[in-house]
């Protein structure tokens, strides 16, 4: 016998990258599902109102058309707290495409035709869906996502910045983004008596199979998630979202198979968006840098159906020390669609603004901003006071500088010239929770020695399959190619999401205990395995619980380095370097690409993505990918993320942290202080337009940028 | 999206006679545009006739200089085409800073001419569209109209066209060669082919019923002229443009201009050719200040809306740029 490789830290490929490039996967949609009907979703024309009629006249007159659905003929739904999943429940309508009638056909050319067909009179209700400072409805919430306070306070802000020799005061604006994930929100629904499949993009199967359930009033276990393979969720597939209960609803209503497809255009209102928010940043400083008062303050959106508020200020209760403290959510409920998650919510957003705000500082002050930053390093959590199971923003700060090579950079804008573009370099901080739900796992031997390890999680891309694979094997003590992981399934027990960046850590854990049981067991029978095989089932509930309090953070530093053209005030970004502490990372070739993709969707972030509200319409007027913007390839240069080693025992049994969200956040910071120090113009707003970067002082050729050749 | 009829043509009389005979009959080459607003019920044709196996594929160069360019010739093609490359690089720019690669392959140079406006609004048949339905009203001027035109609009319609090929051929002084329905040929040039939206923005070009667009010549450029496309946009690749420019220069040797043709994208109702600034540019030398003025004389009748008066700026300093590089014989 050969000696065995741990897998563990290893570059495995992924396990089931064969299938993906040959099109074996199969995706929700296209599972072979017999005698399946198609079901497509009429939207809401307005804002806020109560449905009158529907004639379904003319719908139902079209050959193929099987029924039409609307708040009349469906099953009653139980009462649930996300009231956007009550498809069909009533006639009010509370929100711009909110799905109000369905038809079902046997083809879906015909259910689209139909749907078109279907007439919507509505009784009209004035609708507010304008986000302004000021609104009286806007109210400070309890708690905000994830269960953070929504407001939080330490000392006399106010009087610190009085009394500080520096004070910055900015505001940040960062518009609403769409997940746009690839694989649009896509379900089929088959019911057998009261069972119910759903064949569904998702990256929580087991959270999603409970909350349908409860939906639909049916015991656990009589729904049934597949989800061999999501195309891409960001935070929008976490719970099942509208299309996923129109299928249920339909496939109930008509007995037979119902398949939904949302289509790009529909996913804008269908499905979760970021919040827009509007952030105030208040830094008081004495002059060699020490923060004296941090005061952040988040203004944001959600529906009138839910009070969801992200969780945007959190990330500056961790991030510096200073004894006077105030971080505030706002939130205003409007008649839009409801936000969610979406990359890294909160953290992403509230990032930028107080990395901004820490690079303005450090311009103030004089100072250089990596410095600035190791200045107002904490011992403990600033906001918690727990100590830090590890901490190493600040390793990676210099390790990161020496690696981009920061050493020796001239503070001042706008004086670097190559050509027509002015180039620039920036650096951003950024932090990640590093959290850990209980999860259960099976690990099975059969009598010829293959093992199979079943957990309820869900890849969406990331790699958790074959990292998990890994986990597993080396817990098992045998080569990879031995251990079958089986994900994406209901069935397979309590998990929890690919979401929150929890996914590795919390699903590894039970895992890691299910395979080390086994491996007990399998020593108890001295390798002996019974005709039926053996298998044992962990639950990680109690280790989770018997956590000690910590403050358990992943950070990075983010370099950037741009160019912009004088002449038009184009950015393009020439190189992105992250260094991160992540924990142990389990797999360096899928960290890697989770990473780089994370700093992509910061660059995206950065400069690309905007949803235009409509206020008038209460809609997003930009709704395909050809006028909400992500960043093309052309746009994504160099891209590197490195990682320390660092070894945290206060985490899991794999010492990881999680990634998924990590990379994204401070990315857009650390371009604007890029963008900043290339052209001296300060863009506070996001995304980085040339109009926004030629609007900045100092006034340019004809409207803004410094140096330009062509300077009147 | 409706059901339709679908009949290949063979020759380009079968074509003219089935879109002649049939309400609702429209040509089919890449489709490229006209099947994402079919899926949107934008336009809801009865019967699309394919006209891509009709002999309109090839570029032939004239021995002047000159070229004629088939209708269907795709877009990846044209801008690969060695004398197009050599002679014409600006519309060689232009075509591989539109669109992706996927599309170029399939959309055709004839569909290229017309594409329909990006306007979200004009996309979305849940809202008021004066283009789209007329006398509905225009939801553009009081919403979202950043990436439309400032040039040729009216009260009644903002929109702007796409085209970054079209912007290229209206500084080539390309021409537009038609087939009627009864196999005459007409020629129109292409800056004489598109109509300003006025009161009917849902009338787009001077194409009459069951017209097909067979090529587009361009004549021979300028004796020694240097030309380029330069395109500014939100981001490095698959973007509309902000503002785009094409420029086509012919100096003398003492450096003034003897001739200068402008066109201008993302600024305009149609591809816009700036003949106000060629005005003031011919003869003269092209100092900056003296660019700079002609580019925003140019603009003198501008209607800028709040989100996109920055064009105007932009346009000016791009027009500046772009005609000072060709001069001082740079290239980006």
């Amino acid at each position: 016998m050969t000696t065995l490789q741990r897998t563990v830290g290893a570059e495995v490929t992924r396990v089931e990258g064969r299938e993906k490039v040959t099109g074996a996967a199969l995706y929700a949609y296209e599972y072979p599902v017999p005698d399946a009907l198609y079901a497509w979703a009429v939207q809401s024309t307005v804002p806020r109102g109560t449905v009158r009629a529907v004639d379904t006249v003319a719908a139902l007159s079209l050959p193929g058309v099987v029924a039409v659905l609307d708040s009349r003929n469906v099953t009653r739904l139980r009462p649930t707290d996300t009231p956007e999943l009550a498809v069909l429940q009533s006639p009010e309508v509370a929100y711009r495409g909110q799905i109000v009638a369905a038809v079902v056909a046997d083809t879906f050319e015909t259910a689209r035709q139909a749907a078109a067909a279907v007439r919507v009179e509505y009784d009209v209700d004035d609708h507010d869906a304008e986000l302004m400072d000021g609104d009286p409805r806007i109210f400070v919430p309890e708690t905000v996502n994830g269960g953070y306070p929504g407001h939080a306070e330490t000392g006399d802000v106010e009087a610190a910045l009085a009394a500080a020799p520096v004070v910055l005061d900015a505001t940040y604006t960062t518009p609403p983004e769409h997940t746009a994930t690839m694989e649009p929100h896509a379900t089929i629904a088959v019911w057998d008596g009261d069972t119910l499949t759903l064949y569904n993009g998702d990256q929580a199967p087991w959270m999603t199979a409970a909350r349908v359930a409860e939906l639909f009033g049916l015991p656990e276990g009589a729904v049934r998630i597949v989800a061999d393979h999501t195309g891409g969720g960001f935070g929008s597939k976490a719970i099942p979202r509208p299309p996923t209960v129109l299928a249920a609803l339909a496939a109930r209503a008509v007995g037979r198979p119902v398949k939904v497809a949302a289509t790009r255009q529909q996913m804008f209102t269908m499905v979760s968006y970021r919040t827009p928010t509007l952030q105030r940043i208040r830094l008081g400083a004495e002059r060699d840098g020490r923060l004296t008062a941090i005061w952040h303050d988040a203004l944001q959106q959600s529906s009138t159906l839910t009070p969801y508020c992200e969780q945007t200020v959190t990330c500056t209760r961790v991030m510096y020390a200073a004894r006077h403290r105030r971080t505030t959510h706002r939130l205003a409920q409007l008649d839009v669609p409801t936000p969610s998650w979406m990359r890294a919510p909160g953290e992403a957003p509230g990032m930028f603004a107080l990395e901004s705000a820490m690079d303005e500082l450090a311009v103030a002050l004089g100072m250089d901003p990596i410095d600035l930053r190791v200045a107002n390093e904490p011992s403990v959590d600033p906001g918690t006071g727990h100590p830090f199971s590890s901490r190493n923003l600040v390793a990676c700060l210099r390790e990161g500088a020496a690696r981009f090579g920061w050493a020796g950079r001239d503070p001042a804008p706008g004086r670097r010239r190559e050509g027509e573009w002015l180039l620039g370099t920036g650096v951003a901080a950024c932090n990640y929770p590093a959290l850990t739900w209980p999860s259960t796992a099976n690990a099975r031997v059969e009598p010829g020695g293959g093992f199979t390890v079943r957990i309820a999680a869900a890849d969406m891309g990331t790699g958790a399959r074959t990292a998990l694979t890994q986990v597993a094997a080396d817990e098992l003590g045998v080569e990879i190619d031995r251990v079958t992981l089986d994900i994406g399934r209901s069935a397979y027990g309590q998990a929890p999401w690919a979401g929150g960046s929890m996914g590795l850590s919390s699903w590894g854990w039970a895992v890691s205990k299910a395979c080390r049981a086994l491996t007990k067991r399998l020593d108890e029978v001295s390798g002996a395995i019974p005709p039926g095989g053996l298998e044992e089932r962990a639950d990680t509930a109690e280790d989770v619980e018997a956590r000690r309090a910590f403050s358990r953070h992943a950070y990075g530093a983010q370099f950037a380095e741009v160019r912009v053209d004088a002449v038009t005030g184009q950015v393009r970004v020439d190189r992105l370097l992250g260094m991160f502490a992540a924990g142990r990372v389990i797999n360096p070739r899928t960290a890697g690409s989770q990473l780089r993709g994370g700093m992509c969707m910061g660059l995206s972030m950065a400069l690309h993505e905007n949803l235009e509200p409509d206020p008038r319409f209460g809609d997003f007027a930009n709704h395909d990918l050809a006028t909400y913007h992500i960043a093309a390839s052309a746009d994504v240069r160099d891209v590197q993320a490195h990682w320390l080693e660092e070894t945290d025992d206060e985490l899991n049994p794999m010492g990881s942290k999680g990634i998924g969200e990590l990379g994204i956040v401070g990315t857009a910071a650390a371009i604007a202080n890029a963008v900043y120090h290339a052209t001296g113009v300060r863009v506070r707003d996001l995304p980085i337009t040339v109009e926004r970067v030629r609007a900045g002082p100092p006034a340019g050729p004809s409207a803004g940028l410094s140096a330009g050749p062509s300077a009147r | 999206m409706k059901p339709f009829g679908y009949e290949r043509a063979t020759d380009p009389q079968a074509a003219a006679t089935l879109v002649a005979d049939s309400t609702g009959a429209v040509y089919l080459a890449g489709g490229t545009n006209l099947v994402d607003l079919m899926k949107l019920g934008v336009t809801e044709p009865a019967l699309l006739v394919d006209i891509t196996g009709l002999p309109y594929d090839s570029v032939e160069h004239r021995p002047d200089g000159g070229v004629l360019i088939g209708a269907l010739v795709p877009g990846s093609r044209l801008a690969g085409d060695p004398g197009i490359r050599e002679r014409f690089p600006a519309l060689a720019e232009a075509l591989l800073s539109g669109a992706s690669g996927q599309l170029r392959t399939v959309a055709t140079t004839g569909g290229n001419l017309l594409q329909r406006t990006r306007c979200v609004y004009f996309q979305d048949v849940t809202k008021p569209c004066n283009k789209r339905r007329p006398e509905t009203g225009c939801s553009a001027v009081q919403g979202l109209h950043r990436d439309l035109a400032v040039l040729g609009t009216s009260d009644f319609c903002v929109a702007g066209h796409p085209s970054d090929m079209a912007v290229a051929l209206a500084a080539l002084d390309a021409v537009v060669h038609l087939r009627r329905v009864k196999g005459s040929a007409r020629t129109v040039p292409l800056n004489g082919f598109y109509l300003l939206p006025g009161d009917t923005p849902h009338r787009e070009t001077v194409l009459q019923p069951g017209d097909l667009i067979t090529g587009v010549e361009l004549p021979p450029p300028p004796e020694g002229a240097a030309m380029s496309y330069r395109k500014v946009r939100d981001r490095w690749s698959y973007a509309f443009a902000l503002v785009s420019v094409a420029a086509v220069v012919a100096t003398e040797a003492d450096g003034t201009l003897r001739e200068i043709r402008l066109g201008l994208g993302g600024v305009g109702a149609r591809p816009w050719r700036a003949r106000e600034a060629e005005r003031l540019l011919t003869g003269r030398q092209p100092t900056e200040e003296r660019l700079r003025e002609a580019a925003r004389a140019e603009f003198a009748s501008a209607r800028p809306l709040p989100q996109n008066a920055f064009k105007i700026d932009l346009a000016v300093d791009v027009i500046t740029a772009a005609v000072r590089d060709l001069v001082g014989g740079q290239r980006r």
